[in-house]
């Protein structure tokens, strides 16, 4: 199910923890099947945790437990902006909406052409930036005035 | 011990008590959801908050560990308002359908309410919906009522020991699932029925049949397993609506199985014979009692008269009650025969004449728990024996290795330490390379047969766990116990044993497995036993509570027999269809509901029961029945007027139980250990719905999926070798019957062998349940 | 009173990325401290009793002296023992850790080591909030630095001291910044508080005694070790020792992390931060989202440490402090931080799942006009029934802010109620700042 390059880096995760703790590893794994396949399927949740010995419901758990896990397809890129209160007092909602003109879509939405999805998110953790998004969960984008919003599109875009 | 005062009162409780512990104690009650004395500490309803001095804040009972001096207050101001505040916030999204809700009148939720709840809610906001979830044909749900206590979830994880139910999401978008639509698999899945404190899980089998106050409840004894698990059985106009645990520590605690749990079903089935009746010239006709007792007495006089009392056998099922057992035996040999047998299952009976006793779980059920060491020995743990099987995972968890040998490697849900799964015939040469192991690690000196043997690395890992613990144990399970080498093994286990210093027993594979053995149903010198009865076609047979062609160890060789004899005499609650072709006479008796009876375990603990309906129809007592067969055959000693008076007898008194009637210890057992088997190897389970007529007729049970029709079931290699895929129809052949199944890849079997269940009527027309067979693909 | 920076000493935050190498950590005197350790073989306990001297008290929150935690660890322990960094940084307001991480992740490190050491553990892992990946990514590079140069692993430096050190991240949520959820979530699990008692020291990371403590608390060990707790604590005020990381945000000039001695006047700080971006100050959240809010006038006389901020009504917390002037809604911002705990609850206890959600829709319902006057009272009940009787203190976060804002800013909350709108003018309230929260984003609203 998974690819032989993922299952390496699940092995690398694993290896971190005491050699009885493979469930240890469960988070990353999932975080690494989420990005090879886009989403998590549960027939990819299943997987996972017989990869680390561990009862599917124990990963379906984790896997519904923490916000940045998608159980549902979602675009090519995840756009998730924080609209929490620090953020918001330095234009983050402000950014969200327009993004959610630019792109056409609300909150957890996906444009037409599978581009881009929409999510709102709570504190990121880098306030002092705001206004900031995060890209597929593993790219930080920080001071997003307009500007930087429209050449970040345009650079993804193309 | 530490000192604690709870509302005033002064008590001593031992280190490591919590608050909860020492209200128990003092017998004070602290509202509480999710504590259970049997699962983990969750702490999570923060309904049991009590005030504690010097703390701050209010603590939870059942979280908070007793220190010396503790004073606590479980009804002050403190206490009382943090309960209550919990109470309007567990109510807030709690639909309140109590009239609708089959929890009503026994919900922990509604009680409390009644104490703690405020009046008008002060929440105006809508409430939470939640959807429901597919857990099976047993437990039903209303997720909108879970008050997120978590007791299924930790249930699943820690007694039944597969996280099957889980809390997925979080805050209030928290909802209990299993994981995809998958139902709930477990043997034991209904007791988080009993566990839900509201109405979220209910049974679904029972859903909206009674209210809890209508019915009477009264205790019984499960008539499956050897365990003999403690029932409440609820009743309501002479039916038996609901049966729920009767909690017993040293038996089932406050467990049950599923199949004791719902096999009531069956009580109520339209296969219910009702009424007497007789086969006159190829039709079934109903006869009083008179009539068909007088026609069986005839019959049987006159076999005995023109062909010899052995002429006569009878088959007794290992459920059937002690006092039934006994009069059975006692009618037999009052005619003459010494023909009686209810190890319906079993094949080989070298044992016979050797046995010092009755062969037992070797001690007390709860020592189980207590084990450090233990080697099961061909078991299909979970499915044969659940809550044993649970004590083991218990045992398991606090440390104790576990070690399996066996020709099947279905997951135990028990830790296991070493395990080897070989085929069947090669199971007495593994457990001889364990015995062997043990003995040169012990310095011991075996037979000259086992010098021979040559030891492999995991029967080594096995000896040496067993070797080196204090507390050990030697299990034989159903699988071996209906092996071809039964002899062999129980001589291998028991010498193993001796050098190890463990225990040595069996699990009882029926509800009076041990029974039949105290009430003498089982032959004595002389007599035939359970296969002989069959091989040698006998002129007339007396079946009692059994089903033999789903029950004996080979159903070809038990129709054959059964077809060709003059008079074949049933005594059953049930109709089975095959059962009308070869049977001249049916006589209604009662199943265990509705008679008085006893059943001793596996333990030897005496369990006797009342009924707790009416008899259904023209229904009758087995053991009254039997008394006037007895009168009318004029044998003395058939006078007894009750059940009690029966038992008496059988028992030589009232043991709580018959310790000095068990034994386990074998004499001049000859060993064999050179069996090679030529050809497919059948490794044969009976499944757990397929075990006894009562779960063969428990409609719910039956669509679980522990009751899926029989496959044969191979491992790759096997398929491979066969020229068979997976998913496809086969032919199994075996003897002169055959049957059509689907192939199945089982990766957990050894190479050459098909596992093919008993029990079941698609099986029934194949031979030894212990043998060889042929698959072709269709 | 002393500047002295330990934390970012040295560091510029333009030029930080590129020099939080190994080397360039160690020209900053970095590993010296555990250098000197395993040089002069200092018992483990001394090394607890200077951290103990210095008065240092956990960054994370709650304000714990570190020294005394690391005493708790049981000497006679048989077995495992663990170190736990908590990185999880989630609350809205902080990003301190970051910028340590970002610029200095050795001396995290390093700190770790040494608190191995004094504790006799082998191995550490470091949770990382799961949102800056990049982080994550950085120190496990860092750590291969570390490990390539014979600071982690077996026999540290040529001595018999053993230490791994991993990093785990997180994946969004917030509750795993509870020491305990943090553990679960490590194990693989939800990240679901646990009860305590058992604390960790006793009942940690895989049932075994597990110290854990916030990036920063870790990060000020070194200097500790080098020049001594009585030093640090001379940085700060008595009983409120070293200096600290401040994470400012909201409306001033450059929001950012600074670092500064306990003890430094609000004023100070926000001279630092260039001041207010537009308007007046209005009120400050000065320890994350869960502290108490203060209005200006309180907030201008605290000085900054945990018993100035206490005295005056909330908690120095993790440092964070929101800075708001008086275009902002408190309304509003309420119902912001309402739905943010409401979201992040983990959901196991009652109080907090029921509580929480209750507590929102309340507020939700004054903001959108529908209050009614005796939701006020009924705010402030459900804050009592929550507060205090949770497994974890996010029972208590959620409830903090509702009771604050409800305090100081009532004659907004009165004014929503009576006249179904706000009582800051829309005019004033810029675009710029809008606060608000996705209708729908809660079914039954
Ligand atoms: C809901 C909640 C969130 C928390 N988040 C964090 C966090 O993000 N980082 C942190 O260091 N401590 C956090 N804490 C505090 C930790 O539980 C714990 O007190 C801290 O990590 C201990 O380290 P310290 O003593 O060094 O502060 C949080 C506590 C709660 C109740
Ligand atoms: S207070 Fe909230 S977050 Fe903490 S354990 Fe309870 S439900 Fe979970
Ligand atoms: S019974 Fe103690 S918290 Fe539920």
């Amino acid at each position: 199910m998974l690819s032989q390059e993922t299952l390496k880096k699940i092995d690398r995760e694993i290896a971190k923890y005491p050699a009885d703790q493979k469930q240890s590893a469960v988070m990353a794994a999932l975080a690494l099947a989420q990005e090879e396949k886009g989403w998590l399927a549960q027939e990819t949740i299943a997987c996972v945790a017989e990869y680390l010995g561990m009862a599917p419901m124990a990963a379906y758990e984790v896997a519904t437990f923490y916000n940045m896990y998608d159980l549902a397809p979602v675009g090519k890129y995840k756009l998730t902006v924080c609209t929490n209160l620090p953020c918001a007092l330095s234009g983050g909602v402000h950014v969200a909406d327009y993004l959610k003109q630019k792109l056409g879509v609300d909150f957890n939405e996906t444009t037409a052409d599978g581009m881009f999805t929409l999510k709102e998110g709570e504190c990121l953790g880098v306030c002092g930036d705001a206004p900031v998004m995060l890209v597929n969960n593993r790219r930080l984008c920080s001071y997003m005035a307009t500007e930087e919003i429209d050449k970040l599109l345009a650079e993804l875009k193309s | 011990m530490l000192d604690i005062e709870i509302d005033g009162k002064t008590l001593q409780v031992p280190e490591g008590s919590t608050v909860m512990d020492a209200a128990h104690q003092a017998g004070t009650y602290i509202p509480h959801f999710c504590y259970h004395k049997k699962l983990s500490i969750a702490a999570n309803c923060r309904m049991c908050l009590v005030q504690v001095e010097k703390a701050p804040k209010p603590m939870p009972a059942c979280a908070t560990p007793v220190t010396n001096g503790m004073k606590v207050f479980t009804h002050s101001e403190l206490a009382i308002n943090a309960q209550k505040g919990v109470m309007e916030f567990l109510l807030i999204n709690h639909p309140l359908d109590c009239p609708i809700c089959d929890q009503g009148g026994e919900c922990q939720l509604q009680d409390l309410s009644a104490g703690y709840g405020g009046g008008a809610s002060r929440y105006q906001e809508e409430k939470r919906v939640v959807v429901n979830k597919n857990l099976g044909p047993l437990v039903s749900t209303d997720m909108t009522r879970c008050i997120h206590c978590t007791r299924c979830v930790r249930f699943t994880q820690e007694i039944a020991g597969l996280m099957e139910l889980g809390q997925a999401y979080r805050g209030e978008h928290a909802e209990i699932m299993p994981f995809v639509e998958q139902t709930v698999a477990s043997e034991l899945s209904g007791n988080i029925i009993d566990l839900c404190p509201v109405g979220a899980l209910t049974s679904k089998p029972f859903r909206f049949s009674a209210r809890s106050w209508e019915m009477a409840r009264r205790k019984s004894v499960s008539p499956h397993d050897g365990l003999g698990s403690n029932l409440i059985v609820q009743t309501k106009h002479d039916r038996v609506l609901r049966v729920l645990p009767l909690e017993n520590e040293a038996v089932n605690e406050c467990w049950l199985s599923d199949k004791d749990r719902f096999s009531y079903e069956a009580l109520n089935s339209a296969e219910r014979l009702t009424q007497p009746m007789l086969k006159q010239d190829g039709k079934w006709i109903n006869a009083s009692w008179q009539q068909a007792l007088d026609y069986v007495a005839h019959a049987f006089k006159d076999i005995a008269k023109d062909h010899g009392a052995a002429a006569l056998g009878a088959l007794t099922a290992p459920q059937a009650t002690l006092e039934e057992l006994f009069l059975t035996q006692k009618l037999l040999r009052g005619l003459g025969s010494g023909n009686v047998d209810s190890r319906l299952r079993q094949s080989d009976f070298a044992l016979d004449g050797k046995l010092g006793g009755a062969p037992w779980l070797g001690m007390k059920i709860a020592e189980i728990n207590a084990l450090d060491r233990a080697l099961v020995v061909g078991s299909f743990l979970r499915k044969d024996q659940p809550l044993l099987a649970q004590r083991l995972r218990q045992a398991a968890k606090r440390g104790c290795q576990v070690s399996l040998i066996h020709s099947a490697d279905d997951d135990t849900l028990v830790k296991i330490f070493a395990k080897s799964i070989v085929a069947p015939s090669q199971l007495p040469g593994l457990l001889a390379q364990v015995v062997k192991s043990a003995a040169e690690q012990k310095g011991a000196t075996v037979d000259a047969e086992l010098a021979k043997v040559s030891v492999t690395p995991e029967a080594q890992k096995i000896a040496a766990s067993l070797v080196s613990g204090t507390n050990a144990a030697i299990l034989l399970g159903n699988f071996a116990q209906q092996h071809a080498q039964a002899a062999t093994l129980h001589a291998l286990a028991q010498q193993l044993a001796k050098i190890t210093g463990a225990k040595f027993g069996y699990l009882g594979e029926a509800a009076n497995s041990v029974g039949a053995y105290v009430a003498k149903a089982v032959p004595q010198a002389g007599g035939l036993n359970a296969a002989q009865i069959l091989a040698s076609p006998l002129k007339g047979y007396l079946l009692l509570q059994a089903e033999p062609e789903l029950d004996c160890a080979n159903p070809q060789q038990t129709l054959a027999a059964l077809q060709k004899a003059a008079t074949v005499v049933v005594m059953s609650p049930f109709k089975l269809a095959s059962t009308l072709e070869y049977a001249d006479v049916l006589l209604p008796v009662a199943p265990f509901t509705e008679t008085s009876g006893t059943f001793i375990n596996t333990e030897g603990r005496v369990q006797s029961f009342n009924a707790v309906v009416k008899p259904l129809g023209d229904t009758r007592p087995g053991w009254k029945v039997l008394r006037v067969l007895g009168n009318l055959l004029g044998l003395p000693g058939f006078e007894q007027n009750s059940s009690e008076e029966v038992r008496a007898e059988a028992l030589a008194g009232q043991p709580e139980f018959v310790a000095d009637r068990l034994n386990n210890q074998a004499n001049g057992v000859v060993l064999n250990l050179s069996l090679s088997a030529a050809g497919l190897e059948r490794v044969s389970d009976v499944p757990i719905y397929f075990a006894d007529a009562l779960v063969r007729r428990a409609p719910s049970l039956q669509k679980s999926l522990d009751a899926k029709q029989p496959r044969a079931r191979m491992n790759a290699a096997t398929l491979a070798k066969l020229g068979v895929a997976a998913g496809k129809q086969v032919k199994v052949k075996q003897g002169s019957g055959v049957a059509q199944m689907t192939a199945e890849l089982d990766a957990g079997l050894p190479d050459n062998c098909v596992r093919v269940a008993a029990g079941h009527v698609l099986t029934a027309g194949l031979g030894a349940m212990q043998g060889t067979l042929t698959v072709e693909p269709m | 009173m002393s500047t002295q920076q330990i934390l970012l000493a040295g560091l510029d935050p333009n030029t930080g990325d590129q020099t939080w190498h190994l080397a360039d950590y160690v020209k900053r005197g970095g590993y010296a401290a555990l250098k000197k350790i395993l040089s002069e073989n200092i018992p483990p306990e001394n090394v607890i009793n200077e951290v103990k001297k210095s008065a240092l008290r956990g960054r994370g929150g709650a304000g714990f002296p570190a020294g005394l935690k690391w005493g708790f660890i049981p000497k006679a322990y048989q077995g495992p023992r663990y170190i736990c960094c908590n990185t999880d940084e989630g609350e809205p307001g902080t990003f301190k850790d970051r910028d340590l991480m970002r610029f200095n992740p050795h001396q995290v490190i390093e700190g770790m080591i040494i608190a191995g050491y004094a504790v006799g553990s082998e191995r550490g892992y470091n949770y990382i909030h799961g949102e800056v990946w990049s982080l994550y990514k950085r120190f496990e590079e860092a750590l291969d630095e570390a490990r390539a140069a014979g600071l982690l692993g077996q026999k540290i430096l040529g001595s018999n001291f053993n230490f791994e050190l991993f990093a785990h991240h997180g994946y969004g949520a917030y509750v795993c910044g509870e020491e305990t959820g943090l553990l679960e979530s490590i194990e693989g699990k939800k990240g679901q508080p646990r009860y305590k008692p058992p604390f960790p020291a006793n009942y940690g990371l895989y049932g075994r005694p597990t110290v854990i403590n916030n990036t920063e608390t870790f990060a000020a060990v070194p200097w500790i070790i080098i020049n001594g707790g009585e030093k640090y604590l001379e940085l700060g005020k008595p009983n409120n020792g070293g200096t600290k990381l401040f994470s400012v945000s909201g409306h001033v000039v450059k929001p950012g992390v600074y670092e500064v001695p306990m003890g430094t006047p609000f004023p100070v700080l926000l001279e630092m931060c260039g001041g207010m971006r537009n308007g007046k100050l209005k009120a400050v959240i000065p320890g994350g989202s869960s502290a108490p809010v203060l209005p200006a006038d309180i907030m201008m006389d605290c000085t900054l440490d945990y018993d100035s901020i206490a005295k005056a009504g909330s908690m120095l917390g993790s440092g964070a402090v929101i800075v708001m002037d008086e275009s902002v809604c408190m309304v509003k911002a309420l119902e912001r931080l309402s739905y943010f705990y409401f979201e992040e609850s983990c959901g196991q206890c009652t109080p907090c799942r029921e509580g929480t959600g209750w507590l929102y829709r309340v507020v939700h319902r004054i903001e959108h006009g529908l209050g009614k006057p005796e939701d006020l009272d009924l705010l402030n009940s459900v804050t009592d029934n929550i507060m205090g009787r949770t497994i974890c203190a996010l029972g208590d976060a959620a409830a903090l802010p509702v009771r604050s804002f409800t305090k100081h800013f009532k004659s907004e909350f009165e004014y929503h109620i009576e006249n179904k709108k706000c009582l800051v003018p829309p005019e004033v309230q810029r675009e710029g700042s809008r606060i608000y929260v996705t209708p729908n984003r809660v079914p039954s609203c």
